[in-house]
């Protein structure tokens, strides 16, 4: 049976991992390298790193993050943050990341998915999506979540689908940081609203909050930064937790 | 020397790194000289089939992976290196190499597709039919082991006797093969963790059991 996924997500600047509450106010937490190889050494099922500062400078710096990971970890890993084109997406791969996250720049040029899709392939290509509530709906947010595109969570999920996209990291911002739970409702509805993964991202903050976003919103996968990254629940305990509730988990021994 | 086939398609890096962990030395390459001078060769691979087939064709590369296969050298195909192998995708609905007899076939069952994460792989199934050769392929890999899995098509072999592993995503398929010096899988053991790396030993011990490759494996 297919497992659902708990991944540990690493927001960079400059190569250093950091971790914002609410998308603002960054806490510096660690070399990305041993991070990730230690996440993989305790049974994460995946890897996320997300560049979130993502100007020119920073990209070799990126690249060479990745390099290095690639040579350490054993599990497949996605790199997100400032992708625009194609051959970024291509240094990105080439590097050895298995999976590339794109958000402002798919949203702005849609062609962008497409484009990578058809030469990548789908499940190289992940919309990275974040949603906040606005009125009774859920809109799609850019530019690292400071402006309002007006066009709702769900519809977006489905385009960028039916242009390619392979998987989905929908992150709530409405939660995100605040450790009160992911966002069960808008996870549930866009996991019903398309027909590839989606990862649920934002607000995780005790066990329980995996067994419901699993259960009730339906997710593939689960996401969480600072739960992780500050030791507050181990990879280990949400495993051992999930697998006592029979939520189908991989073992780690 | 081991030749990973480079055509353009694929997580190449990672295969690449998950060797030298394992202390092999491979070359990546297109050119078919090297893939004919080469030991044992691997077959990677995400994406569309259509579009593998059409790269491997304007390459020049189709006869010399048949030809090397008949001949008996030891491959691995991963993932769409594994769906390649047999006659025809329904993936674009192209003909492929033709190597094994057998489809390549979508899921009609589970509603997500791709299947994207870990899924368990079944040995003891008594349909499928054990051998020596099996045995060695599948040491001390214990049975429902978790490996990684990208992947919305899937081969029917026509052949079951072949079958080393199933795996179950609305319906069962096949997840390892094995005839003689073909080893496929249609996970990826690069990115599956331990067990993957325990699995590619035990690929390239047989291997190297089958041909005196004399391969140090760590």
């Amino acid at each position: 049976m297919l497992t659902k996924r708990i991944i540990p997500c690493l927001d960079m600047t400059e190569g250093k991992v950091v971790k914002g509450i609410q998308f603002e106010s960054f806490h510096d937490v660690g070399d990305p390298v041993i991070l990730a190889k230690k996440y993989d050494e305790e049974g994460a099922d995946e890897l996320v790193f997300l560049d979130i500062t993502a100007t020119v400078e920073n990209r070799n710096i990126l690249l060479d993050v990745v390099e290095k990971t690639a040579e350490e970890v054993t599990i497949p890993f996605s790199v997100g943050g400032g992708i625009r084109t194609v051959e970024d997406m291509k240094l990105i791969l080439r590097s050895g990341a298995d999976k590339v996250s794109v958000n402002t720049g798919a949203f702005k040029n849609p062609e962008l998915i497409s484009v990578c899709a058809n030469a990548f392939g789908n499940q190289c290509v992940v919309l990275s999506l974040d949603a906040k509530c606005v009125g009774e709906d859920w809109n799609v947010f850019i530019n690292g979540g400071r402006t309002d595109t007006g066009k709702t969570a769900l519809e977006w999920a489905k385009e960028a689908v039916n242009l390619g996209a392979g998987e989905i990291l929908l992150t709530s911002i409405d939660m995100d940081g605040t450790k009160r739970g992911f966002n069960v409702e808008l996870t549930k509805l866009i996991s019903q609203g398309v027909s590839v993964p989606v990862i649920a991202s934002g607000g995780a903050g005790k066990l329980e909050d995996f067994k419901k976003i699993f259960r009730e919103g339906l997710a593939d996968a689960a996401l969480a930064a600072s739960l992780f990254h500050f030791g507050e629940l181990t990879m280990k305990e949400v495993k051992e937790y999930l697998k006592k509730e029979n939520i189908p988990i991989r073992d780690i021994c | 020397m081991i030749t990973i086939i480079d055509y353009d398609l694929g997580n190449i890096g990672s295969i690449v790194n998950a060797f030298k962990k394992l202390g092999l030395i491979t070359v990546v390459s297109k050119d078919s000289k090297t893939i004919v001078n080469s030991t044992a060769i691997i077959l990677p691979g995400v994406g569309a089939a259509g579009e593998g087939m059409k790269n491997l064709n304007e390459l020049g590369l189709i006869n010399v992976i048949k030809d090397q296969i008949t001949k008996g050298k030891p491959f691995l195909g991963i993932c769409l290196g594994m769906q390649l192998l047999f006659e025809k995708s329904e993936e674009g609905r192209v003909e492929c190499l033709g190597i094994l007899k057998g489809k390549v076939i979508k899921f009609k069952k589970e509603k997500k597709i791709p299947q994207i994460g870990w899924n368990g792989i079944k040995l003891q199934n008594p349909k499928m039919k054990r051998s020596k050769e099996k045995e060695e392929l599948l040491n001390q890999i214990e049975e429902d082991s978790y490996f990684y899995f990208v992947n919305s098509y899937y081969c029917e072999p026509e052949d079951k006797s072949i079958i080393a592993g199933n795996t179950i995503y609305g319906e069962e398929f096949a997840s390892i093969i094995l005839k003689n010096n073909i080893v496929a899988t249609q996970f990826h053991p690069e990115k599956s963790g331990e067990v993957g790396y325990k699995l590619l030993k035990n690929i390239f011990r047989y291997f190297n059991d089958l041909q005196s490759l004399e391969l140090y494996i760590c």
